[in-house]
């Protein structure tokens, strides 16, 4: 073969090989760090993996939360009005945190059927609803027969 | 009456844009010299009623015009008179405004100061420029109008500026961001005139190189303003969260990083001609990604204004514009491209290829954790995010091995460098670097971090490199002080910038490694200790400011018994909205700060509060000021003097001005 093509074959070969073995490093690395969203209504029925970092969402509903009274553990529900799980979080919760308004959790779902959440994340403004909490809370909804619900407001929290 | 001016001369503007982007082009095909040459006075004119524009608008906000549903939206009465002003950008169809400013501004500079081009190439940069003002343009007028009246029924009272954005950090933080977003769009401008020509020489890249350092720079210095902004403001002592609001504009940054460099070594040497011209339109498309992802509502964010999915798609069908046409002409052009110098390996062309590599592929990592939720989402894999391991795995080692290459790319110089030269230069920084990299944990109070060793060892190296630079370059001169002036300019701030990087790097690893952080329960009179300082919860107070009510608490910190500072952080509630701010106390220090935020009141008159100690943290923001200035600089340097330079000087002719002797 041309010496000159040679050279250029090993470039080549070289180019592929590294690329492709930085990309599979790549996409190997994202999948362990991706973290999934779960409704409420996912997490109750099992289907969710345990003791695994997992994102969830919902409204938290009004008189649930409780403060520990020595530390700054805290107990709250949240809900999609479908289903309600119990979050425990140890920390300082976001200003936009109260009851009947959307949050995003990060953390992980234990045996007992509790939420540790390692991050709480309240929303920017009074009319701002995270988007997968919007939309986990119209498909519920819909699923329910009920009318489009837009905010926490509407939600029925006796289910 | 006003706002009605302000809309009108927008309109103007878009008139004039569109005529800057077909007769000078035109022009420059059919060789109509007069045609060409309106391109300048339609730049300016262009940007004369853009600035008119916002006036106007900026008028409207100081007189509370609450009828113009923008400013009902974002400004109240009750708002300082400086709030008023900055929250002209505060929403979407404010920023948008200011985007269009910036870039007729940066259109104006380059037909203020490319007199001396061959009247072509100038007549097509401003065409290419005016073609993107048209696209952003449009899109303010057609979709996001700032100057829409809510006639009849004005509010009698607005509903206020969010409260995050009541502050000193984002009167300056979008336009210095935008600043850098939209200069790169004068590199792209060059490249694609530079297509457009078909003449594949160097001397686009001497033309824009100037252009990229200054835009570089603004980006440098906006991005660090956020981070700080965040910081005090929304982070609760946070710098950096790799959320995908902030990749937006990282990518451009490191875009524009590798751009700057690989522009030096097209114009010094005549390669890596394509790859620069590629990496122009990369970064350009890549500021574009970051306005379509922060403006269209896709991600969800402080920033995200406009969850309206008719302006994600305009914007979404103007990237794909801009992309595929660029990248079109660009597939049409550059097979006509070759570069026949060759370069042995130790030389500089080696070193800033390297460079090139590490931050596209670091590009590339965040590029596809910044994407990877959103194309999941579309293809209905589930909703999910990429947290922050993910990007400091790559990130940390990648920009680990950079900074260890960029202390000796200055000692080498292009086509070859004598291997036992270059060793020899580096022995004395490596010896000192290692050592201080060894010694410089023991320190530190705990167990032995090797991070911040090896964090140490890379900055000093870079540090030590850059001396051992300074004297070889010295060793010939009759004194040092004739040596110095005879470097040229752009010799310093290429090490300015270096050194930012090192004060940087040094600041990330250490408030990584050395933070005191603790969330604790306080009730007036009780205190704790972190890290050595002693911090008591002395009283909480209410105090009213002009918009909100707030708790204040008084914190005072002694560290060994002595009074170190009083700190007063506050929990404001604003009247409009009734929204909660955290204001953070903040004692700063070039090694320390010292950082008290208030959560939540707890029950019998606790707070929550979170206490840190921050080492180094002030040397993040501070390297990248270095950074900035150094960019900044090079714009003076007797090489790029706009004026009296003769056109298009090729590369191969150019000596090398900081070729050792």
């Amino acid at each position: 073969m041309h010496p000159v093509r040679k050279q250029r074959l090993f470039l080549i070969g070289f180019v592929l090989v590294f690329s492709s073995l930085a990309i599979g490093l790549i996409v190997f690395s994202l999948r362990e760090n991706l973290n999934l969203f779960y409704p409420p209504q996912q997490l109750v029925s099992g289907s969710v993996p345990l003791d695994r970092d997992i994102r969830a969402g919902g409204c938290v509903v009004p008189g649930s939360v409780s403060r520990d009274q020595t530390s700054l553990k805290v107990l709250f529900r949240i809900t999609d009005g479908v289903a309600e799980v119990g979050v425990s979080y140890q920390g300082i919760l976001p200003d936009l945190f109260a009851e009947g308004e959307a949050v995003v959790i990060n953390g992980q779902l234990h045996s007992d059927g509790i939420f540790e959440a390692k991050e709480v994340l309240a929303k920017h403004d009074e009319n701002y609803m995270p988007p997968e909490v919007a939309e986990a809370i119209a498909e519920e909804s819909q699923q329910q027969g009920v009318e489009h619900q837009k905010t926490c407001g509407v939600i029925s929290y006796d289910s | 009456m006003i706002p009605e001016l302000g809309h009108f001369a927008l309109v103007l503007s878009l008139g004039l844009s569109l005529l800057l982007s077909v007769l000078p082009l035109s022009g420059s095909f059919n060789g109509r010299a007069l045609w060409m040459s309106t391109a300048p006075s339609l730049a300016t004119g262009s940007f004369v009623f853009v600035a008119l524009a916002f006036v106007c608008l900026s008028y409207s906000f100081a007189i509370d015009d609450f009828s113009v549903a923008y400013v009902a939206s974002n400004s109240n009465s009750l708002l300082p008179w400086y709030y008023k002003l900055s929250a002209v950008w505060g929403g979407h169809e404010g920023s948008l405004l200011l985007w269009v400013l910036i870039l007729t501004v940066w259109t104006w500079a380059v037909a203020l100061k490319s007199a001396h081009m061959p009247i072509e190439m100038r007549a097509r940069v401003l065409a290419v420029m005016g073609m993107v003002a048209v696209g952003f343009l449009s899109f303010t007028l057609f979709t996001s109008n700032p100057f829409d009246r809510l006639l009849p029924g004005a509010p009698v009272e607005g509903s206020d500026l969010n409260p995050l954005l009541q502050d000193f950090g984002l009167i300056i933080h979008p336009p210095m961001l935008y600043m850098g977003y939209v200069g790169f769009s004068v590199s792209f401008a060059f490249a694609i005139a530079t297509l457009i020509s078909g003449r594949l020489d160097s001397a686009w890249a001497r033309w824009s190189r100037p252009w990229t350092n200054l835009a570089w720079a603004f980006l440098t210095v906006g991005i660090a303003l956020g981070s700080w902004w965040a910081y005090y403001e929304l982070g609760w002592g946070g710098w950096w969260f790799w959320d995908p609001v902030e990749n937006a504009s990282f990518m451009p940054w490191l875009a524009g990083t590798a751009l700057m460099h690989s522009l030096a070594v097209t114009e010094k040497r005549g390669v890596f001609k394509s790859w620069t011209l590629l990496l122009a339109i990369f970064t350009f498309s890549l500021s574009l990604l970051g306005t379509f992802l922060v403006r269209s509502g896709v991600l969800t964010s402080v920033h995200a204004f406009a969850t309206d999915p008719e302006r994600g798609l305009f914007i979404l069908a103007f990237l794909l514009l801009v992309v595929g046409g660029s990248l079109t002409l660009y597939a049409l052009r550059v097979p006509a491209v070759r570069s026949s110098v060759s370069f042995l390996g130790f030389s500089r062309e080696w070193f800033l290829l390297s460079n090139n590599v590490l931050l596209v592929v670091v590009l590339f990592t965040v590029l596809l954790g910044t994407l990877y939720p959103l194309i999941a989402d579309a293809l209905g894999w589930g909703k999910l995010s990429v947290g922050p391991p993910y990007f400091n795995r790559f990130f940390i080692p990648l920009m680990g091995i950079l900074c260890v290459l960029l202390a000796v790319g200055p000692l080498t110089q292009y086509k070859r460098t004598p291997a036992a030269k270059l060793l020899s230069n580096l022995r004395w920084p490596f010896v000192g670097a290692l050592l201080l990299g060894v010694v410089t944990p023991l320190a530190a109070d705990g167990p032995y971090l090797w991070q911040a060793s090896v964090a140490v060892f890379i900055a000093s190296w870079i540090v030590f490199a850059a001396v051992q630079d300074l004297r070889t370059k010295l060793r010939h001169r009759a004194s040092w002080r004739e040596g110095l002036s005879k470097l040229p300019l752009s010799f310093f701030c290429m090490h300015l910038a270096h050194l930012g990087m090192a004060v940087t790097l040094i600041g990330v690893s250490f408030v990584s490694l050395f933070n005191e952080a603790r969330d604790v329960r306080l009730s007036p009179g009780k205190s704790l200790d972190v890290a050595g300082y002693h911090f008591e919860l002395v009283e909480m107070r209410k105090l009213r400011g002009p918009n909100y009510l707030a708790d204040e608490g008084l914190v005072v910190v002694t560290y060994g018994g002595e009074e170190v500072a009083v700190l007063l952080p506050q929990k404001r509630r604003y009247f409009s909205g009734g929204n909660l701010m955290t204001e953070a106390g903040i004692d700063a220090g070039l090694f320390r700060d010292v950082f008290v935020a208030l959560g939540e009141p707890l029950d019998n008159g606790d707070w929550a509060v979170r206490v840190q100690v921050k080492p180094f943290v002030r040397w993040i923001w501070l390297g990248a000021l270095f950074m900035g200035i150094a960019g900044l600089l090079t714009v003076w340097d007797k090489r790029y003097r706009f004026v009296t330079r003769k056109a298009a000087i090729s590369a191969e002719a150019q000596e090398v001005p900081v070729a050792a002797p």
